[in-house]
């Protein structure tokens, strides 16, 4: 996790708001630094977390989550993660027999319906324990990305269907919360993706929403980052909402400077 | 600056008289004048458009509404898709939340839970069932969200449903005597292409799109009465933890001396040494030059026709005084 941005948003482990969705956006720049601070942040927080990963392996989370100071798979072990290797588990969904559904169902379908299936293994995943003690804070799930679910085949509104029921159970009926990673293609084209976009963005609490520098690459400055307060809780001045910063990524850290205040160019 | 804070007063059934609007231009009178923007927005009834968007969402100016109806003493029926009943629910107070009737279809809209808990007929189900009401008195329906209906329903039966609902009372075949329906439909304009939100704008009585500056959300206010002028209206508000409205003269006025720098956007193209754009004289002229290493009909004909002169050439040579000439055959060594 990047103290930097706990200060930006103002949170820390000890303290992380609960019942929230932040939507993570990436346009024409990765964002997937944003899922590593996640992660390692409620790795941190001793929150029970389910991590349906679709993008990279368990190990490269692992690598870049040891960077940040939290061992995913001790995690795993102690049972505080569970981890959706999407890379792995989609080959499961074609070799194994067929008695229950596989949470990546849908990628036998020809027409894929609903992502139930992947709902339920959330549910099953972040259901409290039944012996009644509970060992951790609180629930939250984190997927990396659900603009793949769109490449593979999954209608925008099954998607919307699917958060809508995470958020239902997840913020709502467990108070815990959300983290998702949407790509904005930037491309007026993509209709699917933009009414993911948008209507992920009507659902959730917080918008970080990270861009490429308008003029281009840059080597002192990686891109900027745009924090979005959506139905704030107290209300604040309007003003506040919405803050604009550039970053750096750095190899264990990312630093946030105003716009223009780079320190190369000071 | 700030305007008179609204503390709703209780507004009769139908909002009769208070129609008196500013014409389009934008609402700058008096406190009586100003107040008069919910009035008007609640006098009328039908179909009510709310049209958000990201940047300025419009639960709150909904929920704003729904407590003005409230207070007037109506019935509010709340079609909950997209938030959850407390969330929907915190921040009115015990008196104004006894009179909402929360269709709660957040929980398990599609039934995925199988908690038996779903509503029969899903949410076209539950608008139909409001449309046969029996009790008498104006009634206030919220849908949050249409966005969410449309998403899941086919644009023709929603709009034949919404027309249903909101024109109940000039129905005659009901004998009963019902009062007035007004349905407050709660759009997030992005999700949808401009022919779904075409035919509900051409359904609305009213259209209410948001919008603002960096410290200030406005409505653009579209109302369309029978035989009468649609009027245009601008409002600037917002709105208190209580959900009141706290109504504004105008634009804030501070703002474009001190723009926040933060938001504050510099067009990198400004102040540059060299032209980036083309005028429509430079254009033609550019696309008109042939560029010396185009290969065009024309070179290619003059460079395969002889040219005149071309078949008498000889070539002279005249050696030099320092020339040393070979005497030697240099085919010599070869014994031909």
């Amino acid at each position: 996790m990047f103290p930097e941005l706990n200060n930006l948003l103002n949170i820390t482990p000890d303290r992380a708001e609960q019942g929230k969705l932040t939507l993570l956006c990436d346009a024409k720049t990765d964002g997937s630094f944003l899922v590593h601070h996640f992660l390692s942040f409620y790795l941190k927080a001793n929150c029970k977390v389910c991590f349906v990963a679709l993008i990279q392996s368990f190990s490269h989370y692992n690598i870049v989550g040891q960077k940040l100071g939290v061992s995913l798979t001790s995690a795993r072990e102690r049972g505080q993660l569970v981890f959706l290797e999407g890379l792995k588990s989609s080959v499961d969904v074609f070799f194994q027999a067929n008695e229950e559904p596989h949470p990546l169902q849908f990628l036998r379908e020809a027409n894929p319906g609903n992502l139930q299936p992947l709902f339920e293994f959330v549910r099953e995943a972040l259901k409290p324990e039944e012996n009644g003690e509970a060992a951790w804070r609180c629930p939250v799930l984190l997927v990396d990305d659900l603009s793949l679910l769109l490449s593979l085949g999954v209608g925008a509104v099954a998607v919307l269907d699917f958060v809508h029921y995470c958020r239902a159970t997840v913020c709502w009926e467990l108070k815990g919360n959300m983290v998702v990673l949407v790509h904005d293609s930037g491309d007026a084209e993509d209709e699917e993706n933009d009414i993911l976009l948008n209507g992920l963005s009507h659902q959730s609490h917080l918008i970080l929403r990270t861009e490429g520098l308008a003029t281009g690459f840059c080597r002192d400055v990686h891109g900027q980052l745009r924090i979005l307060w959506r139905r704030p809780s107290q209300p604040t001045a309007p003003r506040d909402r919405s803050l604009t910063y550039q970053y750096k990524i750095q190899d264990k850290s990312v630093s946030f400077f105003a716009k223009g205040m780079s320190p190369a160019v000071l | 600056m700030v305007g008179g804070i609204m503390n709703a007063p209780p507004l009769s059934p139908g909002g009769g008289g208070l129609w008196a609007m500013t014409p389009s231009g934008g609402a700058r009178g008096d406190t009586g004048r100003k107040s008069e923007m919910m009035d008007s927005l609640l006098g009328l009834g039908g179909l009510m458009l709310l049209r958000d968007s990201v940047e300025w969402e419009g639960r709150s100016l909904l929920k704003a509404l729904i407590k003005k109806s409230a207070l007037s003493g109506e019935q509010v029926h709340i079609l909950g898709c997209e938030v959850s009943e407390e969330e929907f629910r915190e921040g009115f107070d015990s008196d104004i939340n006894n009179r909402l009737v929360y269709h709660d279809f957040f929980r398990d809209p599609l039934n995925w839970s199988k908690t038996g808990e779903t509503l029969p007929g899903g949410p076209l189900g539950a608008l139909t069932a409001m449309c046969k009401r029996t009790d008498p008195g104006p009634v206030t329906i919220a849908l949050d969200s249409l966005s969410w209906l449309l998403l899941h329903l086919p644009c023709t039966t929603l709009c034949q449903t919404l027309h249903a609902l909101s024109h109940q009372n000039s129905c005659p075949s009901d004998s009963s005597p019902v009062g007035q329906v007004r349905v407050l439909g709660l759009l997030h304009e992005e999700l949808h292409g401009p022919g779904p939100v075409g035919a509900l704008s051409s359904l609305a009585q009213t259209e209410v799109a948001l919008g603002g500056t960096m410290s200030q959300t406005s409505a653009h206010i579209l109302c369309r009465r029978p035989r009468q002028r649609p009027t245009h209206q601008t409002q600037w508000f917002c709105i208190l933890p209580d959900f009141s409205l706290d109504l504004q003269e105008g634009p804030p006025v501070d703002s474009p001396p001190h723009p926040d720098p933060h938001t504050l956007r510099v067009d990198p193209t400004t102040h540059l040494t060299f032209n980036l754009h083309l005028s429509k004289e430079e254009r033609e002229a550019r696309d008109s030059l042939t560029l010396p290493f185009q290969f065009s009909s024309e070179k290619q004909q003059a460079l395969l026709r002889p040219g005149p002169g071309q078949a008498t050439s000889h070539i002279f040579y005249e050696p030099d005084t320092y020339d040393d000439l070979d005497q030697e055959d240099p085919d010599d060594d070869l014994d031909i």
